[in-house]
């Protein structure tokens, strides 16, 4: 960029403030969170968008702006389960590889067709390599979608094509019976691609980007505020009722609460669990608690020992308390975690278990020295390792938890804990340069393989345990190909068993979601993804 | 005059670009790196967003590719501060150009304030040295330097934003922008500059009224104000002015605190989130127009003192 353009933007920058700074005096009035005259809604979301571009989007926080923007061929319902979007209808071939999306009429809002070559182009674009797509391995069942992402194939070879303007064709890799719930995902919407040819990346800016969706970008004032206007050209839009919608970044999770509590925003994506009490006694109505699609875990370093032995693993695994953790730390009724696939998930059974699961924790401390012992561990050879967790939120609490717990099992069992920022422990675990580490994994989708895939030995360095079985790995690479939704559960049900088993991992805690909503606030429906479009919203009491 | 500007401007490139190395070398120290997240990248991925930011050449070739760009142009020689690295949509100068106006007017106002009382405040107490204003003055002065602007922020939202209901507790009205919503944190980042402005001018006024032009101008029988503001002032004046010009450039990067106590859209809160994020290129950025404005507002303090004092003229 060459220097006049840097000092024409920053002096177009100075030169709105002034404006503004006079007009803007007169508007002293206060900000009403969830205003039903002017029908605008406050949302303090939980960060700062790195992206509103939704092929390089990676956060749930900015899921929850620009699902607000874009619909895909499939998109959520108020339970947030997927329901046709700009497909009206689809059909799947005989051997489940290819499906064919009948498009119904719709345009760009500025009045453009929004059609097939439209999503084309979105999924050419997010499988280019150049595009620097950080979730696109998400798509990967498509066929042809990794050679060309990873840069060993033309990007033309993509397993998309338009047959016509409102035909579009998918051609898989292996059967995806969950395709419907892949394609409400962010990375599967169309991006504008007559914007695209015109202004290039440029054109997620808010002078630039046209959407298909309910609500279209007017301003993103970076880490401060983004405003989104009802789209009068959205195919649906005579239902849609709010008309603005204004998101803050509240890293802040007290401060959070505190913008619904003084009445400045009427829907907050997350509160302080430990205050949840206070906020049912304060905000009558408003304490939304759900079952989330998140697990809270621990990786053991299976590289190196201690946890290169199985009973190792098996020991410390048991010997944390989980339903103290679950119920002392967390206040807002988390599930004690005993299995790895969180309850609920689609077309799941959900009953692998830990073997000891049922048994009193004393008793289990007690098994875990035995096994320990039988590792060759004892006075004479004690125990030691470090417990590495991330110092935000209740991370460090829990840390402390585990720590007592293992600490407990024997005299010579030490546990030493290392809080870090994120960014540090993250590194940390995919080097493998860690003993015991805290984790956490929110599914991007409704489906059990979305989380058994992180301990597949191709998943490379987020498999945090190094975890490489190749039983384990059949069972789930095979569950792919299985066709019957019953027969690839007991697969997936198979894999999840041994991974408990085998124990690379200690599972600690289902997350739940948590949310402050404004009580007159309709169409916003607890579900498992945590997943409210504004485009259900309604206004009760108008 | 200007030769001395212009000398000053050119020891300045220099001095700029250390900064930047040092920075950039104390930031690459830093473990992690910006695309290191809770989610694993594909390799390749990985790899082509490094080569895209020159994250994968060795640490000299970085240095020099982010003073001097790439072949595909860029470099800060020429002006461009480079796409942010974690905020994918913007470049830097976006992000800068959106939070600097109102750092700018926070900074600029609070030193402005604190010129004003402080500066007041001090001449008070200068004359009225031993005496009850002076010592009111100068516990005022100290209970600013004390309380820091983490306690005086939320304790003036509550008072003046939800107990008295005078003026808006925080954050624009949305996105418009208002003098009005400055005003609690121009105080708030005020305070602790008041308190030094004031007691810099006590000591300066008491040591300027002491000095023989003063007597003089008495002994010719001026009038007492005409010898205090016409006399007096432009020499107490001289460690104020050295004192403002590195202050000046402190508070106008923006203030990490003030910015999220009471919500504002700044650049000194977006430096802090782009340090934990291993932002580079938005670091560096912020550095940048922070150490300009040091060596900047440094230079006009010296011309400052030229213009209030003869002596310095010759020197």
């Amino acid at each position: 960029m060459a220097i006049w353009t840097s000092r024409r933007s920053l002096l177009t920058g100075a030169g709105g403030v002034g404006v503004a700074a006079t007009l803007g005096g007169c508007a002293n009035a206060r900000i009403i969170g969830f205003d039903k005259a002017r029908k605008s809604l406050d949302i303090a979301n939980s960060s700062e968008p790195l992206s509103l571009d939704p092929h390089k989007a990676t956060g749930s926080w900015e899921n929850n702006i620009i699902g607000n923007m874009f619909i895909g061929l499939t998109t959520e319902n108020e339970e947030a389960e997927p329901v046709p979007g700009m497909a009206e209808r689809w059909e799947v071939s005989e051997d489940l590889l290819t499906w064919t999306f009948y498009l119904r009429r719709a345009t760009w809002s500025d009045g453009e067709s929004c059609d097939a070559h439209d999503f084309e182009f979105g999924f050419k674009r997010i499988m280019n390599p150049d595009t620097l797509a950080q979730y696109a391995s998400i798509l990967y069942p498509i066929k042809n979608a990794q050679a060309i992402n990873t840069g060993e194939m033309d990007v033309e070879e993509l397993g998309v094509t338009a047959i016509d303007d409102l035909t579009l064709e998918i051609r898989l890799e292996h059967p995806a019976p969950y395709l419907p719930q892949l394609l409400k995902h962010y990375t599967a919407y169309p991006i504008p691609k007559h914007v695209h040819e015109r202004v290039g990346e440029d054109w997620i800016k808010a002078e630039n980007i046209q959407v298909n969706g309910p609500f279209i970008l007017r301003r993103w004032w970076s880490n401060y505020i983004i405003h989104l206007e009802r789209n009068p050209n959205f195919y649906d839009a005579n239902n849609v009722v709010i008309e603005h919608l204004y998101f803050y970044p509240q890293n802040d999770v007290q401060a959070a609460a505190r913008k619904v509590l003084s009445g400045e925003a009427g829907w907050a994506t997350r509160f302080p669990s430990n205050q949840v009490e206070v906020l049912r006694r304060d905000l009558p109505g408003f304490v939304r608690v759900s079952t989330y699609l998140t697990v809270n875990y621990f990786s053991f370093n299976m590289t190196k020992p201690p946890f290169d032995d199985v009973r190792v693993r098996q020991a410390i695994s048991m010997a944390y308390d989980r339903d103290f953790v679950a119920n002392q730390i967390y206040k807002t009724g988390e599930t004690p975690a005993y299995k790895f696939v969180p309850p609920g998930v689609y077309n799941y059974p959900s009953s692998a278990l830990y073997s000891w699961a049922g048994r009193p924790v004393a008793e289990r401390k007690q098994e875990a020295e035995r096994l320990l012992r039988a590792a060759g561990y004892g006075p004479n050879n004690p125990l030691r390792f470090a417990f590495s967790h991330r110092n935000t939120s209740d991370n460090p609490r829990v840390a402390v938890v585990a720590q007592n717990d293992w600490n407990s099992i024997a005299p010579w069992v030490t546990v030493e804990l290392r809080g870090v920022e994120n960014q540090v422990h993250y590194a940390n675990l995919r080097a493998k340069n860690f003993d015991a580490g805290d984790g956490g994994w929110i599914g991007d989708f409704n489906d059990a393989k979305n989380f058994l895939y992180l301990f597949e030995s191709r998943t490379g360095s987020q498999n945090y345990p190094g975890y490489n079985n190749p039983r384990y790995d059949g069972l789930v690479h095979q569950s792919d190909f299985e066709r019957d939704d019953q027969a690839r559960a007991q697969l997936m049900l198979q894999a999840e068993q041994l991974l408990l088993d085998e124990a690379p991992i200690c599972t600690s805690v289902f997350i739940n979601s948590t949310n402050l909503v404004h009580p007159d606030l309709t169409g916003y429906v607890d579900n498992l993804e945590d997943i409210h479009r504004a485009r259900w919203f309604g206004i009760r009491n108008a | 005059m200007l030769a001395l500007t212009v000398r000053r401007l050119l020891v300045a490139i220099p001095t700029l670009i250390a900064i930047v190395a040092a920075a950039f070398l104390l930031m690459k120290a830093a473990p992690g790196g910006p695309f290191t997240t809770e989610r694993q990248l594909q390799p390749e991925i990985e790899q082509r967003l490094k080569a895209k930011f020159g994250l994968d050449l060795p640490i000299e070739q970085q240095l020099a590719r982010y003073l001097f760009g790439s072949e595909e142009g860029g470099g800060l020689v020429r002006g461009d501060f480079g796409p942010s690295m974690t905020y994918k949509d913007k470049t830097v100068i976006d992000i800068i150009a959106e939070g600097a106006p109102t750092s700018a007017i926070l900074g600029f106002g609070a030193m402005l304030f604190a010129l004003l009382v402080g500066g007041g405040l001090g001449i008070i107490a200068a004359l009225r040295q031993n005496k009850i204003q002076d010592y009111a003055v100068m516990a005022l002065a100290i209970a600013g330097v004390c309380l820091p602007p983490l306690v005086v922020g939320p304790v003036f939202q509550l008072l003046f934003g939800v107990q008295w209901g005078i003026l808006p507790s925080q954050g624009l009205h949305r996105d418009e922008f208002g003098l009005i919503y400055l005003i609690l944190p121009i105080i708030t980042l005020a305070l602790p500059l008041i308190a030094i402005v004031s007691r810099l001018m006590r000591a300066s006024m008491i040591e300027a009224l002491r000095s023989n032009a003063i007597r003089t101008a008495r002994a010719k029988g001026l009038p007492e104000t005409q010898v205090i503001l016409r006399h007096a002032l432009p020499i107490a004046l001289l460690p104020i002015v050295s004192y403002v010009g590195p202050a000046l450039a402190g508070v106008m990067a923006g203030s990490f605190v003030i910015e999220t106590v009471y919500q504002l859209p700044g650049i000194g809160k977006q430096f802090v989130y782009a340090a934990g994020q291993r932002d580079y290129t938005l670091v560096m950025g912020v550095v940048l127009i922070y150490s300009f404005l040091i060596i900047s507002l440094n230079l006009a303090a010296d011309i400052m003192y030229r213009v209030l004092d003869p002596r310095a003229r010759t020197a």
